[in-house]
């Protein structure tokens, strides 16, 4: 036996060893590995580059320009007949952006009567400067008549300016801002007095046609109302169903069809429940459009499957000693279920919930049919009255064609992930801390 | 008294009841009867008792007065009206209740002398807010006073019945209590059928999903013929010239299911390969301290919303996609900026991670035992990927595939952004296609008639839709359900 083999060894090492191309099958491998890797880089790839684009065109959106200037609250201005005691609308109507104005010709030394120079100044102060002066001497009308400094917003184009966002190389025909604009913007830089600011007015204001006083105020009151509304329905519906499913229901034909269904509702395309939103919830119940009510009742439906899916895997991995022990001592199945199966699968329930929020939050399709792509400038005060969400406002602007609000885009989308990405890490947490395994 | 008011005092009839229970079973225990239930089941008995019966009928009736109400109105209306057409006669009933609903805001004083007139009557409204349509007629004004009074009547009735209900429900149930009573078992059997209600909202939702839909198409064939939506290759549904009879639209299913499933193809093409690739990888070479780092990165590819995906196809790989195809010919530029490549592009990176979570799931399904024989004979790891690994996982992973097909089939906000809105047909990837989708989102986001075929059309597509994806998943399901089994 030893003699044989010891034979045959050394006659096969003697010979050149025979080609059973190991170094082709070697290439493949190595081919082979590098076709993951590559897939691997590819998909990072594309995750980096389409953050860094979105991250570097809506960074800027936090911050606003804003130029102080020292308005004189004119009473010839504001009030030129004096009947501000008698008729209240006075203080409402009055041409407020002629005092910006006149404490911006006064700062840029500019002859008043030079009708020229002051038409050069259109387009460089925003019209929300009517607001803004009007609340001031709402609030406070004894400030008629003195001075005071104030932050007026720069125009739209401005602050894409003062960015460095506009191509000066440019013909002055050819781009928004004229070069005697340019001028005075870096005057007034060099002084301090134009500057930019943290951009507080994204997160407040609601809709409007001026880039710079267009905000997602709106927009984060009525993801907040949908996502409550989400919370208090669909978690309690989702961990009930999902109970029944999976400490009660005995296999039948009816429970097969139950599961079947969630499975189905779990990859239906989310536009679907647009569709049964509006044809159920306001064409048959009559609910109003638009309202925060109806989305989060659509995405309700929507976030059920996944939180149902959630819940059953977390009720299956604690284990049956644990129902064993409870029902040895005298529990009832209920009290069983309620008093220890779930506290123990709480953990699993609730990071299943969160990403189900997550994915509710980031969801559009469904709320452009119930018509979320509202106009919107008031704070919805209850979730009935109209209102938008974060991403329908981040789908709205996507269809404006400022680039202005290309970059309030992409500042919203910021807004949006960094939301995304705190309930994602909260969910992560989560699941360390508390998650057992047994 | 408005319906969450009585719900309200209903809910709070119910707590007290609560606390009843659980005192009068506590005072009840004296120790000489071992009790049945604990007092805070008691408690709950009588708790449910009031509220259940009581909100029931509060809802019920509810439903059937707002169904009263409205036939009320419409026999109000006179002659003419409820002779003309339906979209006539519900347009009337519909300007009668918004005009009840703003005399809500006025004062007693002003309506006990309400003037006869809408002319007279605007303004009044106008200085509490309300904002009425002009075209609401001076007839209207009786109905809709009418109408408010009949409502008062039934709430009143509606809350009278239901605190009734719950007080007689909380007096039965505080008078069953006794130290022998089954209240756990009733509560309990309560809580089973509340929990098996919660479970069958998934079949409620399919079922609304359905019929919703199967309603509105089957309103749209009434307007349209069949063989117009299901072979017809124009897409053309006349947004202006809506209701004039002689310019019917044209709406052609199949260029839009053709540019369904040619986006849904090249993302698929772009998907498949890499994701499956980044899960085999990911399984059998990566370290785990690659893998920990990794694996979480690919992940956050399927947190991102597809919103984002679109926004970057239109604001980025589209302009820039066109740059390059115009520095290519040098001029006239070969790619539009929304073209079925970007959109096909941006879906597929879309459904990498769903790719590669599904086959890693699948391929881990694989026995442990056929790879180490396969690596046990001599092969390499590829070759025991190639040939032992995948065949075996092969009908999980068309399973797989089928579930991300359905997917791109369904997905809309990148469609929308990226793929632009003609409807065209054509072979070639770069020119702009449209989808099933797009077009539902186009249908129904302006201000438009509700039945007019040109927003009916849309639930046709949506049940279309719905069908296709439908079928894909029930084969999907099936095949990894049955692929699981044979290896378990």
């Amino acid at each position: 036996m030893t003699d044989i083999s010891l034979d045959t060894l050394t006659t096969s090492a003697a010979r050149p060893r025979r080609d059973i191309g190991i170094k082709k099958r070697y290439a493949a491998e190595r081919r082979f590995r590098l076709y993951g890797v590559l897939a691997i880089a590819v998909g990072l790839a594309f995750l980096g580059v389409m953050l860094t684009s979105i991250i570097s065109k809506g960074y800027t959106a936090f911050w606003q320009t804003t130029v102080t200037l020292a308005i004189n609250f004119d009473e010839k201005v504001i009030d030129p007949s004096n009947k501000r005691a008698t008729d209240p609308n006075v203080l409402i109507t009055a041409n407020y952006p002629k005092l910006a104005e006149a404490a911006l010709i006064e700062k840029l030394g500019i002859d008043p009567n030079d009708k020229a120079e002051v038409r050069k100044l259109k387009g460089f102060l925003s019209d929300s400067s009517r607001v803004q002066l009007r609340a001031i001497v709402a609030a406070d009308p004894s400030v008629i008549g003195t001075t005071r400094n104030v932050d007026i917003l720069a125009a739209a184009n401005m602050d894409s300016a003062f960015k460095g966002q506009i191509d000066l190389e440019v013909p002055e025909s050819r781009r928004k801002v004229s070069d005697q604009q340019v001028e005075w913007m870096n005057k007034l830089k060099a002084e301090g007095v134009m500057a930019e600011h943290f951009n507080t007015g994204l997160f407040s204001y609601g809709a409007s046609s001026r880039p710079e006083t267009s905000g997602v105020g709106v927009a984060l009151i009525g993801s907040f109302y949908m996502m409550v509304i989400v919370l208090l329905l669909a978690l309690p519906i989702g961990v009930a169903a999902s109970i029944y499913l999976e400490e009660f229901a005995k296999k039948s034909r009816f429970t097969d069809l139950i599961e079947v269904n969630i499975n189905n509702l779990a990859a239906v395309p989310s536009i679907v429940f647009g569709l049964l939103g509006l044809a159920v919830f306001i064409n048959f119940l009559g609910l109003p459009r638009s309202a925060s009510f109806v989305g989060g009742l659509v995405l309700t439906l929507m976030t059920l499957p996944t939180i149902i899916i959630a819940t059953r895997a977390a009720l299956a991995a604690v284990p049956p000693s644990i129902r064993s022990a409870a029902l040895g001592l005298g529990a009832s199945k209920m009290q069983m279920v309620f008093q220890h199966i779930l506290p123990l699968a709480a953990p699993g329930i609730l990071t299943g919930t969160i990403i189900g929020l997550a994915r509710a939050l980031g969801e559009t399709a469904p709320l452009l049919l119930i018509g979320m792509v509202a106009f919107v400038a008031d704070y919805p005060k209850t979730p009935f009255d109209p209102a938008t969400a974060l991403p329908v406002q981040i789908y709205m602007w996507a269809n404006e064609a400022e680039r202005a609000f290309v970059e309030r885009m992409s500042g919203a989308i910021i807004i949006l992930l960094i939301f995304l990405m705190a309930m994602n890490i909260v969910a992560i947490v989560l699941r360390r801390r508390f998650e057992r395994r047994w | 008294m408005s319906f969450l008011l009585v719900f309200a005092i209903v809910l709070a009839i119910g707590l007290a009841a609560f606390v009843a229970g659980r005192q009068r079973a506590r005072a009840q225990d004296d120790g000489t009867v071992k009790p049945h239930s604990r007092a805070h089941y008691h408690g709950w008995w009588a708790f449910l008792t009031g509220v259940v019966p009581a909100v029931l009928f509060l809802a019920a009736w509810d439903i059937g007065a707002s169904a009263y109400l409205n036939s009320h109105i419409h026999s109000a209306l006179p002659a003419d009206v409820a002779d003309g057409t339906v979209a006539q006669e519900d347009l009337a009933a519909g300007l009668v209740k918004s005009l009840a609903s703003g005399l809500r805001k006025l004062d007693s004083q002003t309506l006990s002398a309400l003037p006869s007139s809408f002319a007279e009557l605007q303004p009044m409204l106008a200085a509490k807010g309300v904002a009425l349509a002009p075209d609401t007629q001076d007839y209207m004004i009786p109905i809709a006073t009418e109408a408010n009074r009949v409502s008062d009547r039934l709430g009143m009735i509606s809350a009278v019945v239901s605190v009734g209900l719950a007080l007689i429900g909380v007096g039965f149930g505080l008078r069953g209590i006794s130290p022998r009573a089954r209240a756990r078992n009733n509560v309990e059997k309560v809580m089973l059928w509340s929990l098996l209600g919660a479970s069958t909202l998934a079949i409620l939702t399919t079922i609304g999903i359905v019929l919703s839909m199967l309603f509105q198409t089957i309103a749209f064939f009434e307007k349209v013929p069949l063989s117009n939506f299901f072979f017809g290759t124009v897409w053309d549904p006349r947004f202006a010239a809506a209701g004039a009879g002689a310019s019917e639209g044209q709406f052609g299913l199949i260029p839009l299911l053709a540019g369904t499933l040619y986006i849904a193809f090249v993302a698929l093409l772009v998907a498949v390969p890499i994701g499956l690739m980044s899960a085999v990888y990911m399984s059998e070479y990566a370290a785990p301290k690659v893998r920990a780092v990794v694996k979480p990165a690919l992940e956050l590819l399927a947190g991102i919303p597809t919103i984002v995906y679109g926004i970057f196809a239109l604001v980025t790989l589209g302009p820039f996609l066109r740059d390059i195809s115009a520095a290519l010919t040098g001029g006239t530029p070969f790619i539009q900026a929304q073209s079925i490549l970007t959109a096909g592009l941006v879906m597929g990176v879309m459904l990498i991670p769903v790719v590669s979570s599904l086959s890693d799931d699948i391929i881990t399904a694989v026995p442990r035992a056929m790879r180490d024989g396969s690596l046990g004979l001599g092969a390499t790891r590829s070759e025991t990927i190639k040939r032992v690994i995948l065949p075996a996982a092969l009908p999980g992973i068309v399973g797989a595939i089928l579930l991300t097909a359905s997917r791109a089939i369904g997905e809309t906000m990148i469609v929308v952004l990226a793929a632009g809105v003609a409807a065209n047909l054509t072979l070639n990837p770069f020119e702009a296609m449209t989808t099933i989708t797009v077009k539902i989102v186009n249908q129904l986001t302006g201000d438009l008639e509700f039945n007019t075929p040109q927003t009916l059309v849309a639930f046709a597509l949506g049940i279309t839709l719905f069908a296709l994806t439908l079928v894909m998943n029930i084969v999907a399901l099936y095949i990894v359900r049955k692929y699981r089994e044979q290896y378990e």
